[in-house]
C-alpha cells in the first residue's frame, strides 16, 4: 500500500532567548493509508510537535513532509489553511468545542468553508453525529454534554469533511476509563470500518493498544520503545 | 457564513454583562449625537414648514430678518401694485404689510424674561397662512387692543392664556384667541391689528410685506423687478427660502455642538470597545487555534471578530436611537439666533438621522474591534491551541 505521508529529514527547533532548542532532529517517517499510528514518547520528546508539523499547523526548519504526493511544507500559509481544511480532521485533549454553538453547528463549522449547500451541509452533520451515536445531542451545547460526549461531538467534526488523515492529540487525555474506552472504539473503528488514517499522540499505553502500528520518539528522535511500554501496549 | 454571524452573535449574548455595559456606553453617545441632530432638525422644520413656496416676503435688502427690517409705507404700496401679486377673492390683492417688534415676557415654569415675536396683521394675513388655525376664542375686531396669541405662548409664558391682559408697548391688550399654528414658528408669536402696533409701538414703518404669486413661476421676474427698481430698498425671497435661512445658524451651531460632543464621547465609547474585543480575544485563544486549525484563514478569524464588535457597535446604535426617538415627545424653546426671539420646536427624528446614527455607530464599532480583530488573526496557532 503506498504511503499517505512521507516525512524525510525532519528538523525543528524553537528559539528561546538566544538560544535555540532542537525539537525534532532528522525525522524520517512513513505512514500507509489507513494506517492506525500512536505515536508516544515522554513529555517533552517532540510527538505533538511532529503532529503538528504532519498536520500542516506549523512549519518545519528543514526537511519535507508530503501527504497524498502534496508537499506540504511548500504550501503558503492560506493554501495550508485550505488544505488543513479538505485533508485533516482534528481531535483535541480539550475537545476544543466552540462554547456558543450547538452540538449540531460545531460539527457543521469545518463544512463552512466547503461549496456544500446548508441541505448537503445538514446531511453531512446528521450522518457524522449518527456515527458517534450523538443524534439525540444535536441541539445541546458543549455544556451541557459529558467530557465523553463533547469528544465525540469533536469525533464527528473531525470526520465530518471526510478528511484524508485525522490527527488526534492526547484524545482520552482529559476522560475517565469508561469514556475513553469509548471514543478509543470509536476511533478504532473509523480505522477499520472506514478506512480513515489516524495519527495519535498518546501517553497512555491503553489508548496505543488499539493502533495498529506505533512509533516512539525519545529527545526528538524516533527511538526503540521501552520494553515496558511494548508489552503493555501489544 | 449565517454560522459565523451565530458565532458572533452568541459570543455577545454569553458575554451578556460586558456586552450591555459596552453598548450602553455606545448607546449614549449615539443618544447625545441623535438628539442634538433631531434638535436641530427640529428647529430647521419649524421653521421650513412655517413658509409657503408660493409666498413671498418683501424685507428690507440685506435685513437678515422681520426684526431688523423696515419697509415704507410707499415702497410697501409700490409692490402691491405689481401684476405678480395675486388677486384675492374680494379682488384687492391678495398681500398683508406687517409689523413685527419684539416685546419681553415672563415665562410661567421660570419666571425668566424671554423675547417673544409681535407680529401686526392686516386683513389677508390669516389667509396667506392656511397653517394657522384659530384654535380658542374669536379673531382681534381690526382697530381694537385685542390680540391673538400662538399656542406655545398661551401655553408658556403669564398672562397670555384666553381672557386674559398683557401689558406692553404702553397699553394694555386683551387675548381675545388661541391659534395653532403647527408645528411653525408662528405658535411662538403673538398677533395683533398692525395699526394699532404701529401706532402704540410709534413705529411709521412696515417690517415687511407678504403676498402669494398670481403664478409661481413669476417668482425670478418679481424679484429681478423688485431688486433694481431704483425707489425700492427692499428685496423679495421665496417664504419658505426666508424661514430657512433663519434657522441655518442656530441649526449649524446645534450640529457642530452635536458633532464635538459626539466626537469627544465616542472616543471614551470607542475604547471601551476596544477593551471588551481584547478581553474577548483573551478569552477566546483557544477557540481561534482549533478555528485556525479547522482551515479557517486569517481573514476569517478578521471578519468573524470584526463581525462582533459591529453587532456591539449596532445593538449600542439601536439602543440609542429608541431611546433618543422617544424624545420627539417633547417639545423644547429656545431663543433663535437669528431672531433674538423665543421659537417652541420638537425634536424630529428623520431617516437621514437613523441611518447616520447607525452608520456613526458601525464606525465606532469599526474602530473598536478592528485591532482586537486583527490581534486576534495574526495568533499563532500552536501557541493558540495550547492556551485551553
Amino acid at each position: 500500500m503506498a504511503p499517505i505521508v512521507e516525512i524525510k529529514d525532519l528538523t525543528k527547533s524553537y528559539r528561546r532567548g538566544n538560544q535555540s532548542i532542537i525539537v525534532l532532529e532528522n525525522i524520517s517517517l512513513s505512514i500507509e493509508d489507513g494506517d492506525f499510528l500512536a505515536l508516544m514518547g515522554p513529555s517533552g520528546s517532540g510527538k505533538s510537535t511532529l503532529l503538528n508539523l504532519i498536520a500542516g499547523l506549523d512549519k518545519a526548519d528543514s526537511g519535507s513532509i508530503k501527504v497524498a504526493g502534496i508537499d506540504i511544507s511548500l504550501l503558503s500559509e492560506s493554501m495550508l489553511a485550505k488544505w488543513r481544511s479538505e485533508n485533516v480532521g482534528f481531535i483535541f485533549q480539550f475537545y476544543n468545542l466552540v462554547p456558543v454553538l450547538t452540538a449540531f453547528e460545531n460539527v457543521e463549522l469545518p463544512l463552512i468553508l466547503t461549496n456544500l449547500s446548508k441541505k448537503e451541509r445538514k446531511e453531512h452533520v446528521t450522518t457524522a453525529l449518527n456515527l458517534v451515536n450523538l443524534e439525540d445531542r444535536v441541539d445541546h451545547y458543549p455544556r451541557q454534554l459529558s467530557g465523553g460526549q463533547q469528544q465525540r461531538v469533536a469525533i464527528a467534526r473531525a470526520v465530518v469533511t471526510d478528511p484524508t488523515m485525522i490527527v488526534a492529540d492526547e484524545p482520552t487525555g482529559d476522560l475517565d476509563r469508561a469514556s475513553a474506552e469509548e471514543v478509543l472504539r470509536l476511533m478504532e473503528r473509523l480505522s477499520s470500518d472506514i478506512g480513515k488514517t489516524i495519527i495519535m499522540v498518546t501517553h497512555d499505553p491503553r489508548a496505543a493498544k488499539k493502533a495498529n502500528n506505533m512509533k516512539y520518539l525519545e529527545k526528538g528522535v524516533l527511538a526503540n520503545a521501552p520494553e515496558a511500554s511494548f508489552s503493555e501496549c501489544l | 457564513m449565517n454560522l459565523l454571524f451565530f458565532y458572533s452573535f452568541r459570543n455577545l449574548l454569553a458575554r451578556r454583562l460586558t456586552t450591555s455595559l459596552t453598548a450602553a456606553g455606545m448607546a449614549l453617545v449615539v443618544f447625545v449625537f441623535a438628539s442634538i441632530v433631531m434638535l436641530a432638525e427640529g428647529l430647521q422644520k419649524t421653521l421650513v414648514d412655517t413658509g409657503s413656496y408660493d409666498n413671498v416676503v418683501v424685507i428690507r435688502r440685506s435685513s437678515v430678518s422681520e426684526v431688523q427690517s423696515g419697509v415704507e409705507r410707499i415702497q410697501a404700496s409700490i409692490v402691491e401694485t405689481m401684476p405678480e401679486v395675486a388677486v384675492g377673492a374680494n379682488g384687492r390683492r391678495f398681500l398683508a404689510k406687517e409689523l413685527v417688534v419684539l416685546i419681553t415676557l415672563e415665562k410661567k415654569e421660570s419666571d425668566s424674561p424671554a423675547n417673544v415675536v409681535i407680529r401686526g396683521i392686516s386683513e389677508n394675513s390669516l389667509e396667506l397662512r392656511p397653517q394657522v388655525r384659530l384654535k380658542e376664542g374669536r379673531l382681534p375686531r381690526p382697530g381694537s387692543l385685542e390680540i391673538l396669541a400662538g399656542r406655545s405662548i398661551a401655553g408658556r409664558f403669564k398672562n397670555a392664556g384666553l381672557g386674559d391682559t398683557l401689558f406692553f408697548a404702553m397699553r394694555r391688550w386683551t387675548v381675545v384667541g388661541i391659534f395653532d399654528a403647527g408645528n411653525t414658528g408662528y405658535g411662538s408669536e403673538i398677533w395683533g391689528d398692525v395699526d394699532q402696533f404701529m401706532q402704540a409701538f410709534r413705529r411709521p414703518v412696515y417690517s415687511s410685506v407678504l403676498f402669494k404669486l398670481g403664478k409661481s413661476s413669476d417668482f425670478d421676474t418679481l424679484k429681478k423687478k423688485v431688486e433694481s427698481d431704483p425707489r425700492l430698498t427692499i428685496e423679495a425671497k421665496r417664504e419658505t427660502v426666508y424661514y430657512k435661512e433663519q434657522s441655518e445658524m442656530m441649526a449649524k451651531f446645534l450640529r457642530i455642538l452635536g458633532q464635538y460632543l459626539t466626537l469627544v464621547f465616542s472616543i471614551g465609547a470607542i475604547v471601551g470597545a476596544m477593551i471588551t474585543m481584547y478581553a474577548a480575544v483573551a478569552n477566546r485563544t483557544g477557540e481561534i487555534g482549533t478555528m485556525r486549525a479547522l482551515g479557517f484563514n486569517r481573514s476569517g478569524i478578521l471578519v468573524a471578530f470584526l463581525l462582533e464588535s459591529l453587532l456591539l457597535g449596532f445593538i449600542g446604535g439601536f439602543s440609542g436611537l429608541f431611546f433618543a426617538s422617544f424624545l420627539q415627545f417633547f417639545t423644547v424653546s429656545t431663543t433663535n439666533f437669528q431672531t433674538f426671539s423665543e421659537l417652541a420646536f420638537s425634536f424630529k427624528i428623520t431617516f437621514e438621522i437613523i441611518y447616520k446614527s447607525l452608520l456613526f455607530s458601525l464606525v465606532m464599532g469599526f474602530i473598536g474591534g478592528i485591532l482586537p480583530a486583527f490581534r486576534a488573526s495574526r495568533m499563532n496557532i500552536v501557541e493558540a491551541l495550547r492556551e485551553q
